[in-house]
């Protein structure tokens, strides 16, 4: 058994290049430097580890081939010696781990991100618009805390001239802001989706997640059909460690993406 | 067509030779030995480091030895460790990282020699803990190398108990008080008027060979009636029970009972339950870096859900309460175990009975919840678990 199968060994990948996105937030681009980790999914992590800071589990923002690109938010000592990463260092990446999101083939699909929740859905917008014609309406409504919070706004603009819907809300407005303000769950009323026969994404803060999954179910989106991604203490990735602990669920294999009707019961007890 | 081993007795002097022929064949040999006033489980070397003549008083939060008259090496209930001290070792190097004048990084997984172990005298609530963290640790998605090696080289001699201690409760957990699968040779201590002997069962063709190599004398009916009479009396001598309902169905219906917040007034969150239970595997990542800056090494070590930052995210912790924290354990133990990893996370050896500075009971807990359930008592009025 190689100790690559274990996923307990990290990998050196090479940061290719990096681009601040918000004044916290970066993105980054890894390519392996030697052998590659398999293939990521959709809503999968990597476990990301700088150099004698520790490792944190990241969404992965987009693959190309074996190319990671990784999307960064400076909260801490690991994140923020990641988010500050220079073109040319290596880093140690374990993965792919946990569960994904499940794309549908079709129908009508709502992707609702706040703040850095929109890297993980990265990957679900692009694979929908990569065969726009065989989905019904496709909305992205994304919330941030201020117009400078708003992840890439280039693609945003991108996605929305390939076919989506894309609105905008943040918190605090500033100069020149023409856009909405307020949560976003204000904007779900303006998606244009069919409840019944839409696959809805969510992932955010988990107030954030539990307003909006609420919301939707109230507007008749099967619970089972309302995808979230959770954010729980993660070490080790494998099971192990037991710090994912969601009730029954071990967050870094059964989730972080869940489906709401098995989340709900287990979100509604206080400090499950 | 299932294989069925020997049956032999042997005498102290064949124990003592066990002991020998295991570490003859370059196992380490760890058992019960008598140190700091507990049964510790420790290096021995010949048959006289066992606790012969050694027993245990305990009850919840308290703990002694006690000395007995008939001699007995194997009638003590569980101490104060168990064999995941060594097969899953309170910290462990996983790998090192090395960054050369370039930049690059190169990491390298541990790749120590591993030991061989022969645990002697493991009970069955203990073989069963065991078999429980096999399938956390090795028999998931991502088995763990170092756990496996270790655990692959390891042979067990059980001992069947009969002599439960007062916080016992294996047969309500179904671990005990006989040996389940999963060892290598199986003894019963036999002490009456026909002398002081073990019988001994084989359970695989190592163990078959090693009783091979010591004196022994055919099993004979006399002492095989008196040692499964024994365990059978130690079924029925258990100091402690589960309420008899599904306790996996009672930890998913009593989240939100009163009883979790009288318990949290009692608990220190002190993390002594996690520490002393056989089964409890979590853990933490640290990391050390040497004086250079550039060499640094990914360590594990054993971390309690009892403690605030086990749940440390960014924006606080998860479970902030110590009830909530006392709730996650027990739970786990008892309920959602079952859905991570099909079985049970208790096995019902007491240890965290025993351990806990303030005495709090997992079985009487249980038997609160189950009463508060079904009976609408609420906590602080319910009566004492019978
Ligand atoms: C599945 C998943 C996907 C994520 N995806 C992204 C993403 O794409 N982009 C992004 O910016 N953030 C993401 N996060 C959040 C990110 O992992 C945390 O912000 C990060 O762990 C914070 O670590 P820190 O050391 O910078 O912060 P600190 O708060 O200083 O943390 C200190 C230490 O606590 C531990 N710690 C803190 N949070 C976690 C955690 N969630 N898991 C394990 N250990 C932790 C670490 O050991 C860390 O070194 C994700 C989280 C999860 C669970
Ligand atoms: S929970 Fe207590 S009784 Fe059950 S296995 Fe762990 S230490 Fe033993
Ligand atoms: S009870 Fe707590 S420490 Fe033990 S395995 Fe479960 S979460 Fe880990
Ligand atoms: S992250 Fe370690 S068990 Fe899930």
């Amino acid at each position: 058994m190689t100790a690559l199968m274990t996923g307990t060994l990290p990998l050196p990948y090479r940061v290719v290049r990096t681009a601040d996105e918000t004044p916290d937030t970066a993105g980054i681009v890894l390519e392996p430097s030697g052998t590659p980790l398999p293939e990521f999914c959709p809503g999968q992590f990597a476990m990301v580890y700088a150099f004698g800071a520790g490792d944190i589990p990241l969404s992965v923002s987009a693959v190309d081939g074996h190319r990671l690109t990784l999307t960064v938010r400076s909260v801490g000592a690991v994140s923020g010696a990641l988010r500050n990463a220079a073109a040319g260092s290596t880093v140690g990446v374990r993965g792919p781990f946990g569960t994904g999101w499940d794309v549908p083939a079709d129908g009508d699909v709502l992707i609702v991100a706040g703040g850095i929740g929109l890297a993980p859905l990265r990957p679900v917008v692009r694979r929908v618009l990569a065969a726009r014609e065989r989905y019904g309406q496709v909305a992205v409504l994304i919330g941030a805390r201020g117009p400078r919070d708003l992840l890439r706004p280039g693609e945003t603009r991108e996605w929305q001239e390939a076919g989506a819907r894309v609105l905008t809300t943040v918190d605090r407005p500033a100069q020149g802001w023409s856009g909405d303000v307020g949560v976003v769950t204000m904007l779900l009323d303006r998606a244009a989706v069919a409840p019944a026969g839409t696959a809805a994404f969510v992932c955010g803060p988990e107030v954030m997640i539990r307003a909006t999954a609420r919301e939707l179910v109230h507007r008749s989106v099967p619970a089972e059909r309302i995808q979230v991604s959770l954010e729980r203490t993660m070490h080790c990735g494998t099971g192990h460690c037991g710090h994912c602990q969601l009730g029954p669920l071990l967050l870094c294999l059964a989730g972080p993406v869940v489906p709401w009707d098995r989340a709900r019961p287990l979100l509604s007890v206080r400090e499950l | 067509m299932a294989v069925t081993y020997r049956a032999a007795v042997i005498d102290k002097v064949g124990l003592d030779a066990l002991i020998r022929a295991l570490a003859a064949r370059g196992r380490t040999v760890i058992g019960p030995t008598v140190r700091d006033g507990a049964i510790v489980l420790a290096e021995v070397t010949g048959g006289a480091d066992l606790p012969y003549g050694w027993g245990v008083a305990h009850e919840a939060g308290r703990y002694r030895l006690a000395p007995r008259r008939d001699g007995a090496a194997f009638a003590h209930s569980a101490g104060p460790q168990s064999w995941k001290s060594f097969l899953h070792p309170q910290r462990e190097r996983q790998w090192s990282a090395d960054r050369d004048a370039d930049g690059s990084v190169v990491f390298s997984a541990e790749s120590g020699p591993s030991p061989s172990y022969a645990f002697l005298g493991v009970r069955p609530c203990d073989l069963r803990a065991i078999a429980v963290q096999d399938r956390v640790l090795s028999g998931g998605r991502y088995p763990d190398p170092a756990y496996r090696r270790r655990r692959e080289r390891a042979f067990v001699v059980a001992a069947e108990c009969t002599e439960p201690g007062a916080t016992c409760f294996c047969v309500s957990m179904d671990s005990g008080p006989a040996a389940g699968p999963g060892y290598d040779l199986a003894l019963t201590e036999v002490i009456d008027s026909a002398g002081h002997r073990f019988l001994v069962r084989a359970g695989t063709e190592e163990g078959e060979s090693l009783l091979g190599e010591v004196p022994s004398r055919p099993a004979d009916t006399a002492t095989q009636d008196a040692a499964h009479a024994s365990v059978a009396a130690a079924a029925d001598r258990m100091g402690r029970t589960m309420p008899q309902v599904d306790l996996q169905v009672l930890m998913r219906e009593t989240l939100t009972a009163a009883r979790w917040e009288d318990v949290a007034s009692r608990c220190l969150t002190c993390g002594n339950c996690t520490m002393v239970c056989p089964t409890c595997f979590c853990t933490t990542a640290e990391d050390v870096t040497d004086l250079t800056g550039d060499h640094t090494e990914r360590w594990r070590r054993w971390e309690s859900c009892f403690d605030l930052e086990f749940t440390h995210l960014p924006g606080g912790p998860v479970r902030a309460t110590g009830l909530s924290r006392y709730r996650q354990w027990a739970t786990h133990k008892l309920g959602t175990w079952y859905d991570q990893f099909g079985s049970s996370g208790c096995v019902g050896c007491g240890r965290c009975i025993v351990w806990c500075p303030v005495g709090i009971d997992i079985t009487e807990e249980a038997h609160a919840l189950a009463r508060e359930r079904d009976g609408g008592v609420a906590a602080g009025s319910a009566p004492e678990a019978p």
